[in-house]
């Protein structure tokens, strides 16, 4: 997404457009066993990854939707997801002409330029962005020179081939496909994701990052991501998502999984950009994600950022399992909606370990006729000694139509905890905006200003050239919301 | 420079400036004064541009231009400045990339360039010394924990960054301790020059004693109702608003 990102990721032979027509290898509409089978041949998986697949199908048949968040859609109709369905390069576009002006028009105030934007557009040949685009990951960049240190970095499909003992001591420990219906679902039909190991001592040369996509219409996107960081491993995470524009909701269900070792730290960031329906409210993803990490030994760190600005309903709590003695774990968030967008979004911070440290920032933005809500959960688990806990939760609200809305969990099972939690409410004003355009600045760029120094704590936590993309996502995303 | 006629504005129904006349010429200082609620803050937020009032009759023209066609970042590009009476905070934005985003954009109006990174430090720490801004304000969030005369001082401090051909200072004394306001109304004064203009609110005639106008103006009940030399300042504090009223027969 990010120009420099994407420039990494672009060479190589995928040929594939960005909404273009692209015959896919599908499987047919539905989900029963056969499916599942169908898709673990389809990835020639071994026998034992069938066997979990099914496992994890046959409870999730015995599961309910939860319906705890707060956010209101049409239940997906599970049996009218296409589950697997494999790209397949076609003609190629011949000018810009021919792409969605919508898009271009993104791509334009993302400051893509058109040599770019033709190379993202499939009008000319090569996009091989590191992108896992509806069920296939399509390619993983640098995976030589990372190697050489003894990174393993490439799709979750090749490790379960090339690193199955990796892949069966981790897989579903942090998230077991009894953990949640979605959890359940992707286990059953994930078709792709990327797997990252750092061994022990290993500080990651550079950022790694996948970036999803889901192109064809009436799929379901289901990746999985495990990341392991051995003992003393570091690794920066980035993980960009987005989605032409469609009538009909598509449901994308993740599972994202991180495993530190001790003195190990992994820095996750994601900058979520699925489409998020139109004006009306029409069309949109599902983004019903579960995302969690374990400090399972002493002095680890897991942290996520993340920026959420798309989807038409999000559900989403990435949280951290702090086992290990004082190990840290950190959130930080901004979610922004418009329109007639949802967002149901927070962390879990489970204290097990002694002197464990949480902190958790989360900036809400509302605007439209949206609703956005912070749900946290902060457990300080007995014999977890001098745990201590910061949390402020902010919601900005742009407009009188939209709603901003703060679940906080406390549960403190022992007496050494110091939980502190700070909750603002505030709203964009016509006299900020006043005041910026009585100094030349316009509305849009004022919003953009005034919205970029409210979620300025979060924005600082991502790597710069995502930090950059992160500001000019936050503009577009709130354009015509006020004033 | 500025040409003010019949000018009648109203909010919320409710007209406010019910006729205002007024000429600026380029080189002047104009001073207003007026009781509560005579209107000055809302004859500037009209000639800022501000949405919220309606301006159901009259002409305002500056530089030979439409005033009242003109967005309000367009008038502020034009020249306009306007120092809040009430400035206002915007948490996160630092004082330095606010003023930097504004002095780019009204450049970028005028065809130029976003100026060098290095000219714009040398800019910032000449103004901050005019206005003897402390250095920690300039790099803190826009007005957000400033006490009151810091407040006003940034105010003119911003004015010293975008360098406007008319600015508005609207009761920018009040809120100042006695040293403040020897220092910003000497900033203002290092600021003038033949091709600028200052319009002065201000309910007290000790700022005028810095500020030297060359016409004061009365403003009463939505209209100018008296002008005069800098001497009518003097009168005024002398003997209230009582007389004005007398005179107008209000
Ligand atoms: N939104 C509004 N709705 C109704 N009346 C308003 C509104 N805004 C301002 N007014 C009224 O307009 C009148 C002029 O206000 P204005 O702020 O221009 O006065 P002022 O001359 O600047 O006063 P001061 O010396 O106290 O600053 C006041 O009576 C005020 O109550
Ligand atoms: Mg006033």
């Amino acid at each position: 997404m990010a120009n420099e990102i994407l420039e990494d990721q672009i060479g190589g032979e995928y040929k594939y457009g960005f909404v273009t027509d692209i015959e896919a290898d599908n499987a047919p509409k539905g989900l029963n066993e056969d499916i599942i089978r169908f898709i673990s041949k389809k990835k020639n998986e071994p026998e034992w990854m069938l066997e979990y697949r099914l496992k994890a199908f046959r409870y999730w048949l015995t599961l309910e939707e939860p319906r705890w968040a707060h956010v209101s859609y049409t239940k997906p109709n599970f049996q009218d997801i296409i589950y697997y369905s494999a790209p397949k390069p076609k003609v190629q576009l011949n000018s810009l002409d021919e792409v969605d002006p919508e898009l271009l028009k993104t791509f334009e105030k993302l400051g893509i330029s058109i040599e770019e934007q033709k190379r993202l557009s499939g009008v000319e040949s090569r996009i091989a962005v590191d992108i896992v685009m509806d069920s296939v990951s399509v390619k993983t960049t640098f995976k030589e020179t990372l190697s050489e240190k003894g990174i393993i970095f490439c799709s979750f499909g090749e490790a379960v081939q090339e690193h199955p003992e990796l892949i069966k001591k981790y897989m579903g420990s942090v998230v077991p496909y009894t953990d949640n219906f979605y959890a359940a679902l992707n286990s059953a039909v994930f078709t792709d994701g990327s797997f990252c190991y750092i061994p022990k001592g290993v500080r990651c040369p550079m950022e790694l990052s996948t970036y999803f996509r889901i192109n064809a219409s009436g799929t379901g996107q289901f990746e999985r991501t495990l990341i392991i960081a051995d003992e003393g491993g570091y690794v920066s995470y980035l993980e960009g998502c987005t989605a032409p524009m469609r009538d009909e909701n598509q449901l994308h269900a993740a599972v994202v999984e991180i495993v530190t070792h001790k003195n190990a730290e992994v820095k996750y960031s994601t900058v979520q950009n699925w489409y998020p329906g139109d004006k009306e409210g029409k069309g949109g993803i599902f983004n019903f994600v579960t995302k969690r990490g374990i400090c399972l030994e002493d002095n680890s760190k897991i942290s996520w950022t993340q920026v959420e600005t798309g989807s038409a309903v999000t559900w989403k709590y990435p949280s951290v399992i702090l086992k290990g003695d004082n190990s840290v774990g950190e959130f930080y968030s901004v979610a922004v909606t418009n329109n007639y967008q949802q967002a149901d979004t927070g962390t879990k911070m489970m204290h097990l370990g002694k002197n464990t440290r949480s902190t958790i920032i989360s900036k809400g933005i509302s605007a439209g006729f949206s609703n956005n809500s912070y749900r946290g959960l902060v457990r300080i688990a007995k014999g977890a000694s001098n745990a201590r806990n910061f949390s402020q939760c902010d919601s900005l609200l742009m407009g009188d139509k939209c709603g901003a809305h703060t679940f906080p969990y406390i549960e403190i099972k022992d007496k050494s905890a110091v939980v502190e939690h700070e909750a603002t409410t505030s709203k964009i004003g016509e006299d900020q905006l006043f005041y910026c355009k009585q100094r030349g600045i316009d509305n849009e760029k004022a919003i953009g200003l005034i919205v970029n120094g409210y979620c300025k704590e979060v924005l600082n936590k991502l790597p710069m050239e995502f930090a950059v993309e992160a500001q000019k996502l936050l503009a577009v995303s709130l354009e015509g919301s006020v004033g | 420079m500025l040409s003010i006629k019949n000018l009648h504005a109203s909010i919320g129904g409710k007209e406010i400036l019910k006729g205002i006349y007024l000429e600026v010429k380029a080189g002047e200082v104009h001073a207003i004064m007026g009781p509560n609620g005579s209107g000055k803050s809302t004859l500037s937020a009209v000639l800022a541009g501000r949405e919220d009032y309606e301006v159901t009759e009259g002409s305002i023209t500056f530089n030979g231009k439409n005033l009242l066609e003109l967005s309000p970042e367009d008038r502020a590009r034009e020249g306009i400045f306007l120092a809040f009476q009430y400035p206002i905070e915007i948490p996160g934005v630092s004082n330095v990339n606010f003023l930097k985003t504004a002095l780019n954009e009204i450049r970028a109006y005028k065809g130029l360039e976003p100026m060098e990174a290095k000219d714009f430090l040398a800019r910032l720490k000449e103004k901050q010394k005019l206005v003897e801004l402390d250095g920690k304000l300039a790099n803190r969030s826009v007005n957000e924990g400033f006490s009151g005369g810091e407040k006003k001082r940034n105010e003119i401090f911003q004015m010293a960054m975008l360098d406007p051909c008319l600015a508005i200072l609207d009761e920018t004394d009040s809120g100042l301790d006695i040293d403040a306001l020897r220092i910003v109304a000497g900033g203002v004064n290092k600021l003038k020059s033949k091709d600028n203009a200052t319009i002065v609110i201000t309910h007290y005639q000790r700022l005028l004693d810095y500020i030297v106008p060359d016409v004061v103006h009365v403003l009463f009940n939505g209209k100018i109702v008296k002008s005069g030399p800098k001497e009518l300042a003097l009168e005024l504090e002398e003997k209230g608003y009582d007389f004005i009223k007398e005179e107008v027969g209000a």
